[in-house]
């Protein structure tokens, strides 16, 4: 497998969206969205900024399954970290209070 | 000249190969997956930064929405754009080392580096406006322990002073802070890593070291100058937005 060059175009392209996704998080955090909507914008606009990192500057989209393999790995790690952690905060106030 | 080692290459070989390596490819794909493996720790480590901030977010969110409301928000967007922009310089300095473009990679490495310390520059600053309002948490800054000026209820707006809306309490604020400093703390002195290692990379391509054939030093460091770009992508909405569209409410 040889090495991916990739262009400087798709880099300026990412960098605009990056630029724009910014641009975004910023106006939208000043909108009063219901619940935890709010949130839940901010942390999308975050991942799919990342996401284009990852997969363009980072250039994982030409690399091998293996480095797919090491990230995903990592964010199941992650994902575990999160899910166990914030289930016991969670689900503290459940105990009969003596 | 110890004869224990045997040559394990051909003449012809890059002088960069390592002996235990086949070829160049080889090499660069064990580098670029060291470089994975060290930055999935790194995901790791914030990770757990990135939890502990979520579970006090939602332990006291009045508190962390006033805290939060209290940042620079123009120099945290600021920062975003300079730091975002020196993501696509380090780029586009693995581009112009990979086709051999020495000068332009040079060019590269060193906007990078300008832009990083750009970032912490303004970073500096607004730790400075912390100190200023006695915003350092604890006592870790000698004469100035954590003590923010708090508006009274129907104060005039005054950026130095802390808008407290009911629920909210100076001590949780000062959770925020610990959070806040841990967070960027942690992430400037990766900064200010990646500027060493930037300024390493300016030298080996100064003195012409890396070619279309051996480049894996600017990739690997790329990867990781990415990754510290990444940790502050979720830092900004995270610590400087999340309770802008409450500002209306909390008054």
């Amino acid at each position: 497998m040889s090495e991916h060059i990739v262009y400087p175009r798709v880099y300026v392209t990412i960098f605009l969206v990056l630029l724009v996704g910014t641009g975004l998080t910023v106006l939208a955090a000043f909108q009063d969205f219901p619940g935890p909507l709010n949130a839940v914008v901010a942390l999308t606009i975050a991942v799919v900024k990342a996401t284009l990192v990852v997969l363009y500057f980072m250039h994982v989209r030409y690399s091998s399954r293996l480095i797919w393999l090491v990230i995903a790995a990592a964010l199941f790690w992650l994902a575990i970290m999160f899910a166990l952690t914030i289930s016991d905060y969670s689900t503290r106030a459940w105990l009969p209070v003596m | 000249m110890p004869e224990a080692i045997a040559p394990t290459h051909e003449a012809g070989a890059h002088s960069a190969l390592q002996h235990h390596f086949e070829n160049m490819e080889q090499q660069r794909e064990a580098g670029t997956l060291g470089m994975w493996v060290f930055l999935v720790t790194e995901i790791m480590f914030f990770g757990a930064l990135f939890l502990a901030y979520t579970l006090y977010r939602y332990k006291y969110p009045e508190a962390f929405a006033a805290a939060s409301n209290h940042l620079d928000l123009r120099l945290g967007a600021i920062n975003t754009v300079v730091l975002i922009f020196s993501s696509f310089t380090m780029a586009m300095a693995v581009y112009s080392t990979q086709v051999g473009k020495r000068r332009n990679s040079i060019i590269c490495l060193l906007l990078t580096i300008v832009l990083g310390l750009t970032f912490l520059g303004i970073k500096a600053v607004e730790y400075h406006d912390k100190y200023r309002d006695s915003l350092i948490p604890g006592q870790l800054i000698p004469g100035r322990p954590f003590n923010p000026p708090v508006a009274k209820p129907g104060e005039e707006a005054d950026e130095h002073k802390l808008h407290l809306p009911p629920g909210a309490t100076v001590k949780n604020v000062e959770m925020f802070y610990w959070i806040y400093f841990a967070m960027t703390g942690m992430h400037a002195l990766h900064m200010i890593i990646g500027v060493g290692l930037l300024t390493v990379l300016t030298i080996m391509a100064w003195r012409g070291r890396f070619s279309p054939e051996y480049h894996a030093p600017v990739e690997i460091s790329g990867l990781y100058w990415h990754f510290v770009d990444i940790v502050w992508i979720f830092l900004f909405p995270l610590l400087y937005l999340l309770g802008r569209h409450l500002e209306k409410h909390l008054g």
